[in-house]
């Protein structure tokens, strides 16, 4: 092939203007807009948490007052949950790779791509409109639980009615991945030749289209009853908040896997290819993640296991808590074991895939210490929870995306970025990030009880504890970004394939032109992740 | 450029994916509907007195007409479909029309049966509604909530039939190519069949 001759322009460089972008329905400039908005709410996010952390380094009020630090952890659960983590991985990495992977230069729909992502924004102003607006931001936690809800004087409507719109932008984009990978994949590509980061994409995209309508309802009948004063949800008016809480989880815990399960995909591509091995067990991945999302549908009720159930419907979400960590298991154990005899290349998005490993385990286990009902009934509402869903959460999806960030850095952005940096960022943002959390486990056994602004004296030395590792992980956040930022002018020239990569996305120039691809791509007969040995 | 062709291009017209990602929509619309059905059920069985004895306020005729009315509006869509394969595009047109009058329709017979209950004072707010008794109170808002909603749901069916009359205008739904009449009268199905479950709920169970 004579290079330069059909070296084709990128897709940066086929239009240009800040139109080009905005309205483009190309999937890798729609991806990169969610990545920047996505982006800027984390790191506000972000903040928000430093906040609160700051404001519990010691007992009473430091910083803020009872109902501003009410109104701070509510903000920071809305913006990290439905701002960050619940498109993440699908609508950064999943619009600009899906397409690549499974061979094809675009998703089904790209004008509905388009309009997810302007509802994403709108979505957003919402939220960030509670800011300046009337009584401030809501103060009722993200969980929006009635009756509390419908009778604060906060503006609860707007960040329901914000919560509403991402519902919807994120119900088209897994529209869109389901027939994408219905109708789109190579000819060549079967089932089962495909990647599993496409495969964990289609089990979420379908927790996002048949979960999302359930919150939709939901968050409209919150917003009805405060608008004509009814009570659906409040007892003194004949409703009953336990529904609320039913028809909340019943969105929200599929949900936690929709934040969950693509980034265990992105696990899946960078393990087998830092251990140049072919993935242990690779249908056992691909069917766990859809039983994930299946058996995902019938846990919520474990959030509910002190607000009054009967017995035996306790017994019975609690037995089906447990089945749903069985498929997460057989995915650790496949990754460790792809691993095993592996030839392997440490690089950055290996370790955040290793942390990703040893966090996501401290995170599942803990999860079955309160899917237990005695333990629960002790635990629930402790910093415990708090500890246990950041772990998944953070140190899971979290980090997953920091991985993948950098997994893919020079096939977005077309250079590499400083490897002894970045291993140095990632070494702040563990150590930072586990002397965050793990007091919290420890605080919630003695009792400490989320969602205050307070505490007793002898929580204290943890809590300082878990307050100086804010600082350091947020140092290493900051670390890897500039040097994230700074290699896109001084990295050197990303080659096709920097990792020895073997799926579709390595085929294609870094950056890949508007149509992905420039010759035909190659599917391997062998499946995804074959390595020559 | 690619120098290529890529036969599973994002860009061809693909009729199935259109119809798969339709299909995936109406799901999406059946369990937001879903959630309704299901706070209305739990509260009927919690407050199944107070439901029986306020259903009795509601209009059956006006119901009973309004049934009728969406079923021959689906009937006539359905049918605008066949006129196009047939490429009888005047018949296709008059009948997609007569969808949309037969939405006007309804909407006309849901205007005067929701201002009969508003001179009631049943509206939640008013005063005849706060002195009911809390099941009652549930029942007029489900009431008016789900047929509102409902409501919505024929407007914007009726909007986005409107879109497929422009684009038959055009040409760019034809004899060949009339996947957005198809899509179009699939949501109108839908609107349809939510109405077929709400009339029984409301107005007929004794």
């Amino acid at each position: 092939m004579s290079t330069a001759a059909i070296q084709s322009k990128s897709f940066y460089e086929e239009k240009k203007g800040l139109k080009s972008w905005i309205f483009s329905t190309d999937h890798k400039r729609i991806g990169l807009l969610y990545f920047y908005s996505l982006g800027s709410f984390f790191l506000v996010g972000v903040i928000l948490g430093l906040l609160m952390r700051l404001e519990l380094i010691s007992p009473g009020e430091t910083i803020m007052k009872a109902k501003t630090y009410n109104q701070v952890f509510t903000l920071h659960g809305v913006i990290m949950i439905f701002l960050f983590l619940i498109p993440s991985v699908p609508a950064v990495f999943g619009n600009i790779f899906l397409p690549i992977m499974i061979g094809t230069d675009d998703v089904a729909f790209p004008k509905i791509n388009l309009l997810s992502w302007w509802l994403y924004v709108l979505g957003g102003l919402f939220a960030l409109s509670t800011l300046v607006v009337g009584d401030g931001p809501a103060d009722t936690g993200w969980t929006f639980y009635a009756p509390y809800s419908v009778k604060t004087g906060t503006n609860v409507s707007l960040a329901v009615f914000a919560a509403f719109i991402l519902g919807f932008s994120s119900i088209l984009t897994g529209l869109n991945f389901i027939v994408t990978i219905h109708r789109l994949r190579h000819p060549k590509m079967g089932w089962f030749k495909m990647p599993l980061f496409p495969w964990a994409l289609y089990a979420t995209a379908w927790i996002q289209v048949l979960a999302t309508p359930i919150i939709g309802i939901t968050l409209l009948m919150i917003i009805a009853e405060r608008v004509f004063g009814l009570g659906l949800f409040d007892p003194s008016l004949g409703g009953d908040p336990i529904l609320y809480q039913h028809l909340f989880w019943i969105y929200s815990h599929p949900a936690v896997y929709i934040m969950v399960l693509p980034a265990m995909g992105l696990i899946s591509e960078m393990i087998p290819t830092f251990a140049k091995r072919p993935i242990f067990g690779y249908k056992a991945i691909a069917y766990s993640s859809m039983a994930i999302a299946f058996i995902g549908y019938f846990v919520w009720g474990h959030h509910m296991f002190t607000s009054g159930m009967s017995g035996p419907a306790r017994v019975i979400f609690s037995i089906l808590t447990f089945l749903v960590a069985v498929p997460s298991a057989i995915k650790t154990f496949n990754w460790v074991a792809t691993l095993y005899k592996g030839s392997i290349l440490i690089k950055t998005p290996l370790l955040f895939s290793m942390a990703f490993i040893f966090q996501f385990l401290i995170g599942g286990l803990t999860g079955l210490v309160i899917g237990a009902l005695a333990t629960d009934v002790h635990l629930h509402d402790t910093y415990f929870v708090v500890g246990h869903f950041h772990y998944v959460m953070f140190g899971g999806t979290g980090f997953a995306m920091f991985g993948a960030m950098h997994y893919w850095y020079g096939k977005i952005w077309g250079k590499m970025y400083n490897e002894k940096m970045a291993q140095i960022s990632f070494g702040f943002i563990f150590v930072g990030f586990n002397f965050l959390y793990f007091p919290m486990l420890i605080l919630g056994l003695m009792g400490m009880p989320r969602r205050y602004y307070d505490y007793l004296p002898e929580f204290t030395t943890l809590n300082v504890i878990s307050t100086v590792g804010s600082w350091v992980m947020v140092l290493g956040i900051i670390m890897m970004l500039t040097n994230l930022i700074r290699s896109k002018k001084r990295g050197e020239k990303a080659p096709k394939d920097p990792w020895g990569g073997t799926t579709l996305e390595w085929q294609t120039s870094s950056p890949p032109s508007l149509h992905n691809f420039d010759t035909e791509p190659i599917v391997p007969e062998e499946g995804p992740y074959f390595h020559k040995v | 450029m690619a120098n290529f062709v890529m036969v599973n291009s994002g860009h061809n017209r693909d009729d199935e994916a259109d119809k798969l990602g339709m299909w995936l929509f109406l799901f999406t619309e059946l369990l937001l509907f879903g959630g309704l059905f299901l706070v209305y059920t739990i509260y009927r069985y919690l407050n199944a007195d107070a439901f029986l004895h306020a259903s009795y306020e509601l209009n059956v005729i006006m119901g009973t007409v309004n049934t009728i009315v969406l079923l021959t509006s689906s009937l006539t869509v359905a049918m605008s479909i066949t006129a196009i394969q047939k490429g009888d595009t005047k018949m296709a047109l008059t009948l997609i029309w007569s969808t949309i009058a037969f939405a006007g329709v309804f909407l006309v017979i849901k205007y005067f049966e929701w201002t009969a209950k508003f001179e009631h004072g049943l509206f939640p707010g008013m005063e005849h509604y706060n002195m009911l008794e809390p099941g009652e109170k549930l029942f007029f808002f489900l009431y008016f909530f789900m047929t509102g909603f409902h409501g919505l749901h024929v407007i914007i069916g009726g909007i986005i039939l409107l879109f497929v009359i422009a684009a038959i205008r055009k040409g760019e739904t034809n004899q060949g190519k009339f996947i957005f009449l198809e899509n179009g009268a699939l949501y109108w199905h839908l609107v349809d069949l939510i109405w077929i479950f709400l009339f029984p709920l409301f107005y007929l169970i004794h």
